[in-house]
């Protein structure tokens, strides 16, 4: 089924199967930052936006964005390289694989909350896991990313 | 991994009412987050998106919440984060991350009755009913003990009644399933105790509910109502934990809510 969608801001035509989840159709498009890891639902690291609202794109049927706008991180890039140096200065990056679908969600909340608190930043994080630097490190670049003191 | 072999966004929920009751494969479609889970093969997958049911509305008597609502708007709505004590927003908001809430609908969790659902248990708190297409409006307490088949969730109607309300759970981590949550709410002396996630189905405590609500709320009766409901209510066994743990800790959940209301 051929779907239209708008991807990093510009249009594009997706061919997809009804039961084809997003995450799959981006790989398959050449979006490859888009990481499976748990694929249940429950790690974050396929992290997308669909109409600038952070989802698991490992759960969104594609034929849901139909007529919507993805970002993935390609579509950010700068933004994204920024908080990524963060992430390094702080050692809160090992492996790497989760980062993708953090940052996505990083940037995702900066948007969408004003003067967050630690409290807040461990919320909104909370469907991010990360297997390698626990979330020590991570959390002291968000604030610094943030400017939260 | 399910299968879907035709995708279908209907006009009219009436149109989405026949085709789910075409053949037995037909499946209306939340935000699909649970379903992908299982590995049903779908005929047609009904997508409610064009129906307008993605909105919560308030009016002098009644919230509505549309079948297609997710849980982050449950959780960042102003009324909802103010009605009956925010109840509803704090139920939802330890259910995994931003990014699942932004998926998992109202409509889905609510017909499935799922036992482990934190929403059930804050709605039952309150006074709910839904409206199914076919079946019309019932109350959630019923439409909890007997479902209804073959049909379509189009809302959730709590009326606004001025309850008080406190919502508690536990977990072994943020984003993990609850292994026993509870709700309760108070207008004037009616008092209603709902225990969910036990790992049964949220069920209203009706004599817990009765004692407090003839009772003269002293610290005493409070932990009485606790020990009343821990009682008069079955808990289960599974992967989260054993009946007698979850038996245990509802008495620390409800009496914790009880004072919450009182307080
Ligand atoms: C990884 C994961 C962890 C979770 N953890 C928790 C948790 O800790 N606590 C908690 O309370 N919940 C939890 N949930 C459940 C979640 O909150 C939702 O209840 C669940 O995902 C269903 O919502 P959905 O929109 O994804 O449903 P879907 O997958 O779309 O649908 C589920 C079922 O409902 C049917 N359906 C959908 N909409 C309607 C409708 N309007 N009318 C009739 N039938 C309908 C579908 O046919 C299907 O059978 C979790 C879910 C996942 C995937």
């Amino acid at each position: 089924m051929k779907i239209s969608v708008t991807i990093n801001n510009k249009p594009a035509e997706f061919d997809v199967m009804p039961d084809e989840y997003l995450a799959d159709s981006l790989r398959r498009y050449g979006y490859l930052s888009i990481r499976k890891g748990c694929d249940t639902g429950s790690c974050g690291l396929c992290t997308v936006w669909l109409d600038d609202k952070p989802i698991l794109s490992c759960s969104v049927l594609s034929m849901r964005a139909m007529g919507k706008q993805i970002t993935t991180i390609e579509g950010v890039k700068e933004e994204a390289k920024e908080c990524a140096q963060y992430l390094v200065g702080e050692g809160a990056e090992q492996c790497g694989f989760c980062s993708p679908g953090l940052i996505m969600t990083i940037l995702a909340m900066k948007r969408e909350l004003v003067n967050p608190t630690e409290q807040d930043i461990v919320h909104y994080l909370n469907g991010n896991l990360c297997r390698c630097t626990g979330y020590v490190g991570q959390l002291r670049a968000v604030k610094k990313y943030l400017g939260v003191e | 991994m399910i299968t879907i072999k035709d995708y279908a966004l209907p006009d009219t929920l009436e149109e989405a009412y026949n085709l789910l009751n075409k053949k037995r494969s037909n499946t209306v479609l939340g935000g699909g987050a649970f379903l992908r889970l299982g590995s049903k093969k779908i005929g047609t997958a009904i997508d409610l998106s064009k129906l307008m049911l993605d909105a919560i509305e308030e009016t002098d008597e009644f919230i509505e919440i549309g079948a297609m609502v997710t849980f982050r708007q449950v959780e960042t709505d102003p009324v909802l984060k103010k009605f009956a004590n925010g109840i509803l927003s704090q139920a939802v908001k330890n259910i995994v991350g931003v990014q699942l809430r932004n998926i998992a609908t109202v409509g889905a969790t609510v017909y499935s009755r799922y036992g482990f659902s934190d929403f059930i248990t804050a709605l039952l708190a309150l006074d709910t009913k839904v409206l199914l297409h076919k079946r019309g409006l019932m109350r959630l307490d019923e439409f909890l003990a007997d479902g209804a088949k073959n049909d379509i969730l189009v809302k959730v109607i709590i009326n606004k009644t001025g309850r008080k309300a406190a919502f508690n759970m536990m977990r072994n981590s943020q984003s993990d399933y609850a292994i026993l949550n509870v709700a309760v709410s108070r207008l004037a002396d009616d008092w209603k105790v709902i225990i969910g996630a036990r790992p049964h189905r949220a069920a209203i405590a009706y004599e817990a509910s009765k004692y407090l609500s003839g009772s003269d709320l002293t610290g005493e009766s409070v932990q009485q109502a606790a020990t009343i409901a821990s009682k008069e209510l079955s808990f289960g066994t599974n992967i989260k934990g054993s009946r007698e743990y979850r038996r245990k800790i509802s008495t620390a959940l409800v009496k914790r809510a009880v004072l919450e209301v009182l307080a």
